[in-house]
């Protein structure tokens, strides 16, 4: 389970920065690169805190 | 003040950090994977948003600006390396404790409040950043200091009420969810950053990689300051890229996090939050703030500048990135204040410390000058980390005691304050007889003229100050230990 989170989470991130290298390279325009980043960002956001450990030094010591 | 209330306000104080008061053990260690995540994470904040365009705006050139950060970034990770990290391995102590020692209970408390304040300062910084994109869907338009907003609209302010309370609020229920959060958050911003800038590039122009140099030149970072913002050179650039952590690494800050560390050559883990945060999101932020002006827009604000490079992903990253920092940053400085009000609950201090944050983050003028106030702040606090890595390492090969406050049981070391202030008072006087108006008036006519011509900008002054710190705090130490009474009071103490 945690595996395939780990995998959509990346997919999330690849998202993120593969639009913004297809607009420089005049392949999709900008209002499609801003639509790909909010689907990255979910994916993302929906996944990654169940599988990214987050413990602080503080926090340990508390 | 009378004994018996200073007492207190020192046993709070002490009640406060106590269960951090012994040094690390080895089984708390940790290895580079814990450093470098973490610093990976704690420098890419959403005040990178304001600094990368403060730059441009005050017309640094692409060569001084890429290779200024290159070489201040780099005497930063030294900083840690070198002069932080073996301090915090060596003692396994907070700055707390090893203040403490070194200049006694009282400066420990000045250096809590002063902190604490700072910290408000930058807290209202971050919700500054955040408001600017809360403020788009609601068509606000955010306060442009260059144009001469001194105070945001009365819609802004509600807006600023609104973040801060809600940041307050969640740093009264304490900040490990917050903390947790900001660390998921970290790997998706610094590619929201680099996202932004990549996108814009075709819109300034730029086709391929191999025109991006020339398009640096002419279309970003031009070497023309925008308004009435001075002109930044390399020095500037290299200079404020070293000063702006200089509270943390040669301030000795960071001795409370290096403390956990297995071995100082971890401090080299500094290198991940300085290149892809001091660096990478700052030449980004640049990039996205040149663009948007290129466009025929004006007053690029953070939320604005992420807008335009990132879309909607991009305002959520500046609120995010505005809100997991101000949060654990306003928790700290209520920690901080919470010494100096005896009766208050935490919760009671925590929102006192809001109030503070949310005004300064009405005031436009601190994210138009966070670079000064930044520098200002590390000068401030970097003389008494100069005390602790003189007094660690030096004084024993010397002949001088170390920790001598604690084994002489003195509240307070006067070598520390006398120097603290002589290191303050040399940076304020060698800027401002070029800079505060009322001091070059003063002095005109009558500075001799190697002195006329040396001129400092506050950037430049971590280096000189640090040998001024560092020479008056000997010459002090000397005075107490070798000449005066001190040492007489120190062998009675019985030590």
């Amino acid at each position: 389970m945690k595996n395939i989170l780990k995998i959509i989470s990346l997919q999330g991130l690849l998202l993120t920065i593969v639009p913004s290298l297809l607009v420089f390279k005049g392949v999709i325009d900008l209002k499609l690169h801003y639509n790909l980043m909010i689907i990255g960002m979910v994916l993302w956001f929906e996944t990654a805190p169940f599988w990214m450990k987050g413990t602080s030094l503080e926090e340990k010591e508390q | 003040m009378s004994t018996g209330q200073k007492s207190t306000l020192i046993e709070r104080l002490d009640a406060l950090y106590e269960y951090e008061r012994e040094p690390v053990t080895k089984d708390k260690l940790h290895g580079w994977k814990t450093f470098i995540a973490m610093f990976s994470g704690e420098h890419i904040a959403g005040t990178e948003f304001v600094l990368g365009p403060l730059m441009v705006m005050h017309g640094v050139s692409a060569k001084d600006f890429f290779l200024g950060l290159l070489v201040g970034n780099f005497l930063a990770v030294l900083s840690w390396a070198l002069f932080c990290a073996p301090v915090g391995v060596k003692t396994r102590l907070t700055i707390y404790w090893q203040l403490r020692k070194i200049c006694g209970p009282y400066l420990m408390v000045a250096y809590s409040a002063f902190y604490a304040i700072i910290l408000c300062l930058l807290a209202g910084a971050m919700v500054n950043v955040a408001v600017t994109s809360v403020s788009i869907p609601f068509h606000i338009p955010n306060p442009d200091f260059v144009a001469g907003d001194m105070i945001p609209t009365v819609p802004w302010m509600l807006l600023a009420v609104v973040v801060g309370a809600v940041i307050a609020i969640l740093a009264v229920l304490g900040f490990e969810k917050i903390a947790h959060f900001s660390k998921v958050c970290a790997p998706w911003m610094v590619l929201i950053f680099f996202a932004g800038a990549i996108a814009v590039l075709a819109d300034l122009g730029v086709s391929s990689i191999g025109e991006f140099w020339s398009v640096a030149n002419e279309k970003i970072f031009t070497g023309i300051p925008t308004g009435a913002n001075t002109k930044y050179t390399f020095w500037h650039v290299m200079g404020f890229a070293w000063l702006c952590n200089a509270t943390q690494h040669i301030g000795m800050a960071d001795i409370t996090i290096f403390r956990y560390a297995k071995k100082w050559t971890q401090g080299f883990a500094s290198a991940f939050g300085m290149y892809l945060g001091h660096y990478g999101a700052w030449v980004c932020s640049g990039i996205l703030c040149a663009a948007y002006l290129a466009a025929g827009n004006t007053n690029p604000q953070p939320g604005n500048i992420a807008l335009f490079g990132a879309g909607f992903a991009g305002a959520v990253c500046v609120v995010i990135a505005g809100w997991t920092t101000a949060n654990p940053t306003l928790y700290r400085a209520g920690l901080a204040f919470q010494v100096t009000t005896p009766n208050w609950k935490r919760w009671k201090v925590t929102f006192a410390a809001g109030v503070f944050m949310i005004i300064t983050a009405c005031i436009p003028a601190v994210n138009a000058n966070l670079d000064r106030i930044v520098a200002y702040y590390g000068l401030f606090f970097m003389p008494l980390g100069a005390f602790i890595f003189i007094d660690l390492w030096i004084f024993p090969k010397i002949g001088l005691i170390k920790d001598y406050a604690e084994k002489a049981k003195l509240m307070i070391s006067w070598p520390a304050l006398l120097a603290w202030i002589g290191a303050l008072l040399f940076s304020v006087f060698m800027y401002g007889k070029d800079n505060y108006g009322w001091l070059s008036k003063l002095l005109e006519g009558r500075q001799p003229e190697w002195l006329a011509n040396i001129k400092l900008d506050l950037m430049l002054l971590i280096a000189p100050e640090w040998v001024v710190a560092v020479t008056l705090y000997l010459l002090f130490c000397i005075i107490q230990q070798k000449i005066g009474k001190s040492k007489v009071q120190y062998r009675e103490a019985g030590q």
